[in-house]
């Protein structure tokens, strides 16, 4: 191939590496400055881009009870919950509908299929969520995203994959379809349903709108409504939200960066894992459907 | 009448595995649906679904009539999906086209690790970082005005707020989307390409002739997606920054329905907004991909 000109390998190194600086240098502005000591901030009159005096005062206001450590358990729990139901359902209506042939096949396939065209609406949504007196319940942020018909679709095409025989021989020694289903099938599908589980995970993980819909009281508020109300909004935060023990808070800046740090750390955590999968290109037949 | 007993026994393991997801896609995509119904009504909240008074199509007026809070709505949502039709939707390919030329295997997962990452944040810590950065408490105006410059204002701007949505879509979702066009490029046939260099094609001509057409196909389909979804915009990501700049600049349909319904209480014309849009939404997929058959491409489903 003909040899490209220096010129043209610069550019693209100019254009790659000013991308990644735009990627990295806000985490990095945020992670400095909430753990930057009061003095620094006060010196440098907000962002400070390097610390010599680190201190956890700021998280340890943040996280010793009050609305943010709440928040932060209410995230929690609606995102292993939310995932482990989510998953149950997308594996078992998966594996549903990769048997071809059986009852009601083939409407429950297109029934799953169709609901990737269209949108509810806003207004029947949470019309019917209030008709099922689900308002101000955690089960509201659950139920309605609790199967999504894309990751059944591209569970099942991995499922179809799985060699007819292996099924034929478990059936022949007495096997039933759960058994089956547990013992060889999910066995063999490990990847795929790490990868779909990740993605259930920050999806709970990073909901908001439906939280600001359906809950009512903010002492149920997830962490991204808390982040909504007291960094975007710069609502100030104080010893009445944060019940610290601390004798002197924290400037308002460095607290607002902890609780952005811990919003994006499970995020940066669990990345790793879902970009171990990139690779085995599994990504892309999730991505393609 | 025996078969189909076998086969009922047969299958109703199956049956009520596939129960609990079907039940959710029933009670949250297929039911609601029938919420519509209050398009309408003059809907009342204490009256309900079965008792609220049925109004004919008044409901519709605003949408028929052109009322402006509506029209602005709908102008909004058109502009904000041209600009970025227009400005978004061609960068994750000049992106990939980069990085497909990158030869440093390592040096490419790299930027490809770090660039990915956005796309996993929510649109809150999306806006609390733009707002982080360029707000007028920001650490751009920061420095600024520790070096005695001039501050911008570009948080909180109504004439600049297509801009700033646009930046944000861009800075979340450009690396996220070259992942598909990377899987395209990397099918580019190797044979062609030399060929194309023996014959002296310029890297020019090469790009135009070789790469593009072979991942047209691609880039086809992701456009009818996108043009499927032309009235729905950045519904999360414009409710966050909405009470900063207002809704003359920042009103979608979206927006409209949320803010006339829940929150303004006229819930038969919210309800006629979205169900209008949920069906021209659906033609749009529809007609889209029709004009992609007849251009001879794949679209999203055959036949």
């Amino acid at each position: 191939m003909g040899e490209p000109s220096r010129l043209a390998i610069g550019a693209r190194g100019l254009v790659l590496g000013l991308g990644c600086l735009a990627v990295v240098v806000p985490f990095w502005a945020v992670l400095t400055t909430s753990i930057a000591s009061p003095e620094e901030i006060s010196r440098a009159g907000g962002f400070v881009l390097w610390t010599r005096e680190p201190t956890l005062d700021a998280y340890r206001a943040v996280l010793s009870g009050g609305i943010v450590t709440r928040a932060l358990m209410v995230s929690a729990g609606i995102t292993v919950v939310g995932t482990a139901l989510s998953l149950v359902a997308t594996i078992t209506l998966a594996y549903a509908l990769s048997r071809p042939g059986s009852l009601l096949h083939k409407p429950i396939l297109l029934m799953t299929v169709f609901t990737l065209l269209f949108n509810p609406g806003i207004i029947p949504m949470y019309l019917t969520v209030k008709q099922l007196g689900l308002l101000d319940n955690y089960l509201a942020l659950i139920l309605p995203v609790l199967v999504n018909a894309f990751n059944v679709i591209v569970m099942r095409a991995f499922f179809l994959e799985i060699p007819g025989e292996l099924l034929e021989s478990a059936f022949m020694d007495g096997a039933g379809e759960v058994r089956i289903l547990l013992r060889i099938v999910l066995p063999l599908s490990k990847a795929v349903v790490a990868v779909i589980g990740l993605f259930y995970a920050v999806a709970y993980w990073n909901a908001f709108f439906s939280a600001m819909l359906y809950l009512q009281s903010p002492e149920k508020w997830p962490l991204q409504l808390v982040l909504r109300t007291y960094v975007v909004n710069d609502t100030p935060i104080g010893s009445d939200q944060l019940s610290s023990n601390l004798e002197n808070l924290p400037p308002q800046i460095s607290v607002q960066m902890a609780i952005l740090v811990i919003s994006i750390l499970p995020i940066l955590l669990i990345y790793p894992f879902i970009q171990k999968h990139f690779a085995k290109g599994l990504m892309v037949g999730a991505v393609k459907g | 009448m025996h078969s189909q007993r076998n086969r009922w026994r047969r299958d109703r393991v199956l049956l009520l595995l596939a129960l609990p997801g079907v039940t959710a896609l029933l009670l949250f995509h297929y039911l609601p649906l029938g919420g519509n119904i209050i398009a309408f009504q003059d809907f009342q909240p204490f009256l309900g679904i079965w008792h609220s008074p049925y109004v004919g199509l008044d409901n519709f007026e605003p949408v028929l009539t052109g009322d402006p809070v509506f029209l602005n709505a709908l102008v909004n949502t058109l502009i904000i999906t041209l600009i970025q039709v227009v400005f978004v939707f061609p960068l994750p390919i000049c992106l990939a086209l980069i990085l497909n030329a990158t030869i440093s295997e390592r040096l490419k997962r790299l930027t490809q690790s770090i660039l990915y990452m956005p796309h996993f944040l929510s649109w809150v810590i999306v806006v609390a970082l733009f707002q982080q950065m360029f707000g007028n408490g920001g650490m751009l105006n920061g420095w600024l005005r520790s070096a005695d410059l001039s501050t911008f204002h570009i948080v909180g701007v109504p004439e600049l707020f297509k801009l700033m949505i646009t930046s944000q879509v861009i800075w979340k979702d450009t690396g996220w989307s070259t992942i598909i066009f990377l899987a395209a490029l990397s099918r580019v046939d190797p044979a062609q390409m030399e060929a194309a260099v023996v014959d002296g094609a310029s890297a020019v001509r090469r790009l135009w002739h070789v790469t593009l057409p072979s991942i047209r196909a691609v880039i086809v389909l992701l456009l009818i997606l996108r043009l499927g979804d032309s009235l729905s915009v950045g519904f999360e990501q414009i409710i966050l920054q909405q009470a900063q700049v207002g809704a003359g600049a920042s009103e979608v349909l979206d927006t409209y329905v949320y803010n006339h319904g829940i929150v303004g209480g006229d819930w038969g014309t919210a309800a006629a907004v979205g169900l209008i849009k949920g069906i021209v939404g659906v033609a749009l997929v529809l007609g889209a991909n029709r004009a992609a058959h007849a251009l001879g491409e794949q679209g999203v489903y055959t036949k």
